[in-house]
């Protein structure tokens, strides 16, 4: 009798692992082609050009100030969406995770109701509500509130606002979702020991949701900083954020190497963005696997 | 130090509080008056209303119609935060994000009480359940009798002047529980608070209370002492879910004597009229019938059916001859083994007078 021999079992779970390997290809096969190599390539031409290397398409951050200027201008956006949809979610999803299932179920779908159309129909109905002659400014001056009309679109206002409009069920959701599993005891074991409904909200409920707000906050950041659409339709060519200019580049100046570099730099943001908040939680309850 | 001197004990007094949600009643009409000081259990099979109870005492339901009082304080209406009393929750609810320190100090900071207090209560708290040098450790990292402490000296460090504990112990292994009871006792003693405590577990409301209320379809059945509870049951109900009884059905056949098939029983209680009767039946109160049982007792012939073998008794089945299942315990000794039948054979068992227990049918 020998020794050596691989018990069944052992062998049995070399047979499953390479079956699981085997249905993982077509995954792997996909991201790799259609993501690793893409990218890879979008990096390569950033820093090789006329057959040599070179660092001109980075230089460029610090010497044209059109680039940090769009990237300053792309982050305060980030900045204040992440702010406006963290005021404007967090009642929603308390709310929601307080309703009675059915009606939470109506509250979600309300708030999930504008994925079902195009960010570019949505980007024209804020045109059409916020322009000079649109509903608001008219039915504002019809009321005597303004003489001449507000300036609410085709600039970073407009732009803010789609954007919040866009991505709110981006902080609901999470912050839905961790609401849901605070226990309903630890709230009525705070008030039972005399904590008052601010106090219990503020030292039980809120820590609790905090998993959910820094999920929502990294998801809204990160989104944001990739927006595209909504600043060049709203922004009335103002609002410059990064992948406008990533587009200006290769549309019109055929560039692309700039616009490599541009990516390149956007996504090393990304990646920091993710980076600081695994610090404060972790990354799977970012994407929401835990 | 967590100390209740009389003055402060106050007694709690339920009266005629109900609680419907459209058209269910889950709580029909129930009174209770705990003493101060005094163990209360409530205690029924789930869904009877026990939490729902619980709820009207601690503020999270309010009651459709009656009134709940706190020593001579009306609150009925008062929100959970101002009506001072206790809860242990049945899964603790400790808050996992705080500290075992910042658990049992959260009701200090919750009343804005002077920190240079708080060290002190802390530690008399962690004193009196046991787990001094436990301030810093986390919620997680703690045993599940460890939680249930925490949860304790959280639920006693402001010195509320009722504890509610809803099954407080369901979630622990036997032992563990049984150990736990122990020292519930002996901290309702130190405390001398008032405590009513909610569970599903018959010998933990019989072990611990000094009256158990049982609670059946939103009604208070009977409210009792445990020995009464279980040798005087109010109705079927009761007999049933206290101790191992068995129930017959018997009809009445005088003041004093029911039958049950063809056999004409004697009983020293007297005998309620007009009502469905049953013979309720402890198994502990059978014996096998020989030369020495009271000549007085009722006797029952039957065929033993089944015998179990339960380490410290032996529990026999048998089928009365007159219809109807009956079981004793033999103690496993050697006069109990002497009375052993096998399955199949004949066997005669007597009822003292005493423990002949009669009761309504419960509706």
């Amino acid at each position: 009798m020998t020794i050596s021999i691989a018990s069944p079992s052992d062998s049995h779970e070399r047979s499953e692992q390479r079956l699981m390997l085997l249905l993982l290809a077509p995954a792997l096969l996909v991201v790799g082609a259609l993501l690793i190599v893409p990218l890879g390539w979008l990096a390569w031409q950033s820093i090789w050009q006329d057959g040599g290397f070179t660092i001109v398409n980075y230089q460029r951050f610090l010497t044209d100030s059109v680039y940090w200027m769009t990237f300053l201008q792309t982050f305060r956006i980030a900045f204040v969406v992440t702010l406006a949809t963290v005021l404007l979610g967090y009642p929603v999803a308390y709310v929601a995770a307080g309703l009675p299932q059915r009606w939470s179920m109506i509250v979600l779908a309300l708030v999930l109701l504008p994925f079902w159309t195009s960010v570019l129909v949505r980007a024209y109905a804020w045109l059409i509500l916020l322009q000079r002659t649109g509903i608001v400014n008219s039915a504002l001056k019809s009321a005597g509130l303004i003489d001449s009309p507000l300036l609410l679109v085709n600039n970073e206002f407009g732009t803010v606002l789609a954007t919040i409009h866009i991505l709110l069920p981006f902080m609901v959701l999470p912050l839905y979702a961790t609401m849901k599993k605070i226990p309903q005891e630890l709230v009525m074991a705070g008030s039972s020991l005399g904590g008052s409904p601010l106090h219990v909200f503020l030292r039980v409920f809120l820590p609790l949701s905090l998993p959910g707000m820094i999920a929502g906050m990294v998801l809204v950041f990160v989104l944001t900083l990739g927006f595209y659409i909504t600043p060049e339709l709203l922004g009335g060519g103002r609002t410059y954020m990064v992948s406008m200019l990533v587009s200006r580049n290769i549309q019109v100046y055929n560039e692309w190497g700039a616009a490599s570099s541009i990516s390149v730099v956007l996504m090393i943001c990304v990646f920091l963005v993710f980076k600081l908040a695994s610090l404060l939680i972790p990354f799977e309850r970012i994407i929401g696997t835990r | 130090m967590i100390d209740a001197t009389k003055a402060d004990r106050v007694g709690a007094s339920i009266r005629a509080a109900s609680k419907s949600y459209g058209h269910f009643r889950a709580l029909d009409n129930v009174s209770l008056e705990v003493a101060p000081g005094e163990f209360v259990s409530i205690l029924g099979p789930s869904g009877s209303g026990k939490t729902t109870f619980l709820g009207l005492l601690g503020g999270f339901v309010q009651p459709t119609s009656g009134s709940i009082w706190l020593g001579t304080r009306d609150i009925t209406f008062e929100p959970p935060h101002k009506r001072d009393i206790g809860i242990v929750f049945q899964n603790y609810a400790l808050f996992p994000h705080m500290s075992v320190g910042e658990n049992i100090t959260f009701p200090l900071r919750a009343r804005r009480l002077p920190k240079s207090n708080w060290a002190d209560k802390l530690q008399g708290a962690l004193d009196m359940v046991e787990l001094g040098g436990f301030e810093s450790r986390r919620v997680h990292e703690l045993s599940g009798g460890q939680r249930q402490r925490v949860a304790l000296a959280r639920a006693i460090i402001f010195e509320p002047r009722l504890i509610l504990m809803d099954e407080p112990l369901s979630a622990l292994d036997k032992q563990l529980r049984e150990s736990m009871q122990i020292e519930l006792k002996r901290l309702h003693r130190k405390l001398g608070a008032t405590i009513v405590y909610v569970t599903h577990d018959q010998r933990e409301a019989l072990t611990m209370s000094d009256r158990v209320a049982i609670m059946n379809k939103g009604r208070f059945v009977q409210i009792d002492t445990p020995e009464q509870l279980h040798d005087h049951p109010a109705d079927s109900f009761v007999a049933r879910f206290i101790g191992e009884a068995t129930l017959l059905p018997v009809t009445r056949a005088g003041n004093d004597t029911v039958t049950l098939g063809d056999a004409v029983l004697r009983t020293s209680r007297s005998v309620p009229q007009g009502k469905a009767l049953s013979l309720a039946v402890h198994s502990e109160k059978l014996v096998v019938a020989d030369d020495n049982a009271p000549h007085a007792s009722n006797r029952l012939s039957g065929t033993v059916t089944e015998t179990l073998y339960q380490g410290e008794s032996i529990r026999v089945f048998l089928k009365l001859s007159s219809g109807g299942d009956l079981s004793l315990r033999l103690p496993s000794n050697h006069a109990g083994r002497l009375h052993l039948k096998k399955p199949g054979e004949p066997i005669t068992v007597a009822l003292h007078p005493e423990d002949t227990i009669v009761v309504p049918d419960a509706p």
